[in-house]
This record gives structure tokens, C-alpha cells and sequence, in this order.
């Protein structure tokens, strides 16, 4: 059982940070390429269904922590996601900077936003996103584009998922 | 959430500084993004070692999580075999009775069929096996049809060698690692394995759709038939693929351009067979001196 707190002690130190600088600005990075990695799981899949969680933990991370990323961070991280999905190298690293970009730009408009804007913007740029991989990767002509609503479904769907964690390692590393 | 405002910099010169370079790296970040896609598109394999670099560490780690699951996976299988062991061995035993006489049949088909060969002095090039190995993971999340596979250069496996399963083929290798090889599957959108139809020798393409099944196309005539049920096996033509693997079976009945399901079944996560190429292209011959 835990020692309740006692808040007015010399204990209480309402402006501790909880965890070392270079850690708390370590793990938004390892949390997006954890979910980058996601594509190592033991699944030879036929269809391509499995969401990109990597770019959704980004998203999350950017619309909900703005600072947890320098505004160059979309391309360091998007090269790494194009190592191991199987897209041609460079289409996340330009797709994910073009997020990143169109979110600046959604800013200065939507200063106020909620978590429903929120959800919005980041299914909007999923969407864009998923679909501008496809033209990149995939001849026009493929028959992908049912398996690709689906996929494009999915992924939104897990962008409450990213929001929870990323919400949960900013309570613990102590937000900005 | 409220707006942030780290954009009025105040009057500190390093911090404007600082943020203004912050967006220009992102902006350039896009134009790297750009150009090393066109640079990728023009020349696929110019980022391969990069790649096979990082998938050397990421494909131990799927092996293992492949054998982690797959023994978890098979405690059901495990537990039904115990209850039901006694129905099944009646049913083999029936099995074997029957398929008996056809077994027979098959060795003395076999036979002569060698006997024959023989006598025709066929030069025969039977397809050399490299390395068995399984496939462990995929490119699951991206519109691309790749598998990789836990062999690499050390075991031999060299781009371009065919991939087969028990069942039929899979693919052929594209970029080779230390330790992993990256194979493309039959359904992408890239791969074209020249057929012939079992039942008559009729030539066809089988074409990957992306979506996990292949188009059988016909190519040396037009209004052909194709039933459902048709089964297709490589012809050998273009040297990368030995004749006579099985690759698929047409689902509906069609004329020239066919939906077909592939035999091999990649998502089991079975032993693939990494070959060798069938019949290499020949060294280019050395210019004479004029």
C-alpha cells in the first residue's frame, strides 16, 4: 500500500520535471518508431490491412503534445517507417512532412480545437496519407482499393487508441 | 486545447532564428522526401542495403515471435489430437487402402515416364534446392506484396532465385540481407510468372492483383475459356522458374483475363524452398577486337 501524499510538506515539489530532459524528449521518438514497427509481427498478410501505427502515434502525438516534436521531425521518422513497411523509400518521409506541414497551416485557422477536431484533422491526414501511398507504391491499375477503405477505416479507428497512450506518457513524463 | 503562440518569438534573436530554421528543415524534409522517391522509383535496388540492414534485426525478432505464437497456437491442436487420435488413425487406415492401388499406378507411370525420357535423351535440368527457411513477417501495412524470409547471403540466397512452398510457388527473392531476404509474393502488383494450363499446355500470365489473388491472362489468343477449377503450373520460359510448379487454380469460370487463388498459401507461415534460377541468362560475351 502506498504512503498517502502529503502535500504540504517539503515532499511536494509541484515543479520537479519527472523525468530527465533527454529521456522525456527520447521517448515521443521511440513511441512513433515502435509503431512504425509494428509491420514485424509474424504475419505474412495477402491483403494489406494492417494500419500504419506509426504515422497515427505521430499524428497523435502532434495534435495533442505540440511540443513533443521539432517541426523537422516528420522526416527522420519517416525514413525509418519506409525501412521496414516495403514502400518505396521516401514516400513517408514526404507524405509524413506534409502532415506535418498541413497541421501548421490547419493551426493558424483552428487555434481553438477539441478532441473531435482533433480526430477530424488526424482522419483527414490518414486518409490523404494512406491514399498518396498507394499512387506512390502501387500501379493505378492494381485492384487494392476495397482492402484500402478498409485499411483507411481501421487505421482512424486507432487514432483514439494513440491519443489514450500518448496522454498517458505525457502524464508520467510530466507534459510541457 | 488552447492555441500555442511560439511563434511571437519576443525579441531574442537565437529563439527566431532557431524556430525559423525549425520550418525550413521541415519544409526541406518534403523536398528529400521528393527526391528520394524519384531516386527509389528510378532505381529500386539503390536503397536495398539500407533495408536489409535494418530487416537483419527486425526478422530474428519475428522468428521468434513466430515461435512464441505458433507454439501457443498449437495447444488447442494439441489437446484435440489427443481426444480424437483414434478416429483419425481409423480414417488414415481407410485412407491408405484406398489410395493404394494409386499409388501403384503413379510408381509404374513414374517408371516408364523416366524409361522414356531416357529414350528420347531429353537433357533434363532438375531445379536445385539452396536453403529451406520460413517466412517470417510482411509488408502488412503497405500496398506492396512482400514477405521476408529468415535466409540471407550467408545461406546462399541470392536476388532473383525462386520461392516455393509445399503447395506451389510463392515468389522470388528481390534484395538479399546477411540474414533475411526480402521475397516478392505472386499477388503483387508487380509479378508476372509465365503458365501453361495443366489440362491442354495453353500459355497464360499469371499477373499479382494486390489484393491477394492473381489474374490468369491469356496471351497467344483471343476468346479463350477458362473454367473454374483450371490449374496452372509454370512453364520454365524466362529461365527463373523451373517448369511444372504448381502456382494457381482459376475461382470463376471467364474468358481471356481470369480471377485465380494461389496454391502456396503464404499467411500459414510454412517452410518456403529458396531454389536456385532455373536457367541463368548466359555472361555477356566478351567483344572481339575489331
Amino acid at each position: 500500500m502506498s504512503r498517502p501524499r502529503v502535500v504540504d510538506s517539503v515532499d511536494y515539489k509541484p515543479f520537479e520535471t519527472k523525468l530527465p530532459a533527454s529521456r522525456a524528449r527520447a521517448i515521443p521518438w521511440a513511441t512513433v518508431m515502435a509503431g512504425s514497427l509494428v509491420t514485424i509481427i509474424p504475419v505474412v498478410a495477402t491483403i494489406p490491412l494492417l494500419p500504419p501505427f506509426g504515422f497515427v502515434m505521430l499524428l497523435a502525438w502532434r495534435l495533442l503534445a505540440r511540443f513533443a516534436f521539432r517541426p523537422w521531425a516528420a522526416a527522420p521518422l519517416g525514413f525509418f517507417d519506409d525501412l521496414v513497411s516495403g514502400q518505396p523509400l521516401g514516400s513517408a518521409v514526404l507524405m509524413w512532412s506534409l502532415a506535418f506541414v498541413a497541421i501548421d497551416m490547419l493551426e493558424q485557422r483552428l487555434a481553438f480545437r477539441d478532441y473531435w477536431q482533433d480526430w477530424l484533422i488526424a482522419s483527414g491526414l490518414i486518409a490523404a496519407c494512406i491514399l498518396g501511398g498507394r499512387f506512390i507504391a502501387v500501379p493505378v491499375g492494381a485492384h487494392v482499393d476495397t482492402v484500402l477503405i478498409a485499411q483507411i477505416v481501421v487505421t482512424m479507428l486507432c487514432f483514439p487508441l494513440a491519443a489514450r497512450i500518448v496522454a498517458f506518457i505525457q502524464n508520467k513524463r510530466g507534459g510541457e | 486545447m488552447a492555441p500555442a503562440r511560439d511563434r511571437r518569438t519576443g525579441f531574442s534573436r537565437r529563439r527566431q532564428y532557431s524556430v525559423f530554421l525549425g520550418y525550413v528543415l521541415a519544409v526541406a524534409g518534403a523536398v528529400v522526401g521528393l527526391v528520394l522517391l524519384v531516386a527509389s522509383t528510378f532505381n529500386p535496388p539503390a536503397f536495398s542495403a539500407l533495408r536489409m540492414g535494418v530487416a537483419g534485426v527486425t526478422t530474428p525478432v519475428s522468428t521468434g515471435f513466430a515461435a512464441v505464437g505458433s507454439s501457443i497456437s498449437g495447444i488447442p491442436g494439441a489437446i484435440g489430437n489427443y481426444f480424437f487420435v483414434k478416429q483419425e488413425n481409423v480414417a488414415l487406415r481407410a485412407d491408405r487402402a484406398r489410395t493404394r492401388a494409386l499409388l501403384m499406378r503413379a510408381r509404374t507411370i513414374a517408371y516408364d515416364n523416366r524409361r522414356l525420357r531416357n529414350l528420347l535423351a531429353i537433357r533434363e535440368r532438375s531445379p536445385e534446392p539452396v536453403v529451406t527457411a520460413r517466412l517470417v513477417s510482411s509488408s502488412a501495412s503497405s500496398g506492396r506484396r512482400y514477405a521476408l524470409l529468415n535466409a540471407g547471403r550467408w545461406s546462399g540466397v541470392k536476388p532473383g532465385m525462386p520461392v516455393r512452398g509445399p503447395d506451389g510457388l510463392i515468389g522470388r527473392v528481390v534484395e538479399t540481407g546477411p540474414n533475411a531476404a526480402r521475397v516478392l509474393l505472386l499477388s503483387d502488383g508487380d509479378s508476372i510468372v509465365p503458365v501453361r494450363r495443366t489440362r491442354d499446355g495453353l500459355p497464360a500470365i499469371a499477373a499479382g492483383r494486390g489484393d491477394g489473388m492473381i489474374d490468369i491472362r491469356s496471351v497467344n489468343a483471343t476468346n479463350v475459356r477458362f473454367n473454374a477449377g483450371d490449374i496452372f503450373v509454370t512453364t520454365g520460359t524466362g529461365g527463373i522458374y523451373g517448369p511444372g510448379v504448381p502456382v494457381a487454380r482459376v475461382t470463376k469460370a471467364g474468358s481471356d483475363s481470369v480471377m485465380a487463388r494461389t496454391f502456396a498459401d503464404p499467411d500459414t507461415l510454412d517452410f518456403a524452398l529458396v531454389e536456385k534460377v532455373f536457367m541463368p541468362v548466359p555472361p555477356p560475351r566478351p567483344i572481339a577486337p575489331q
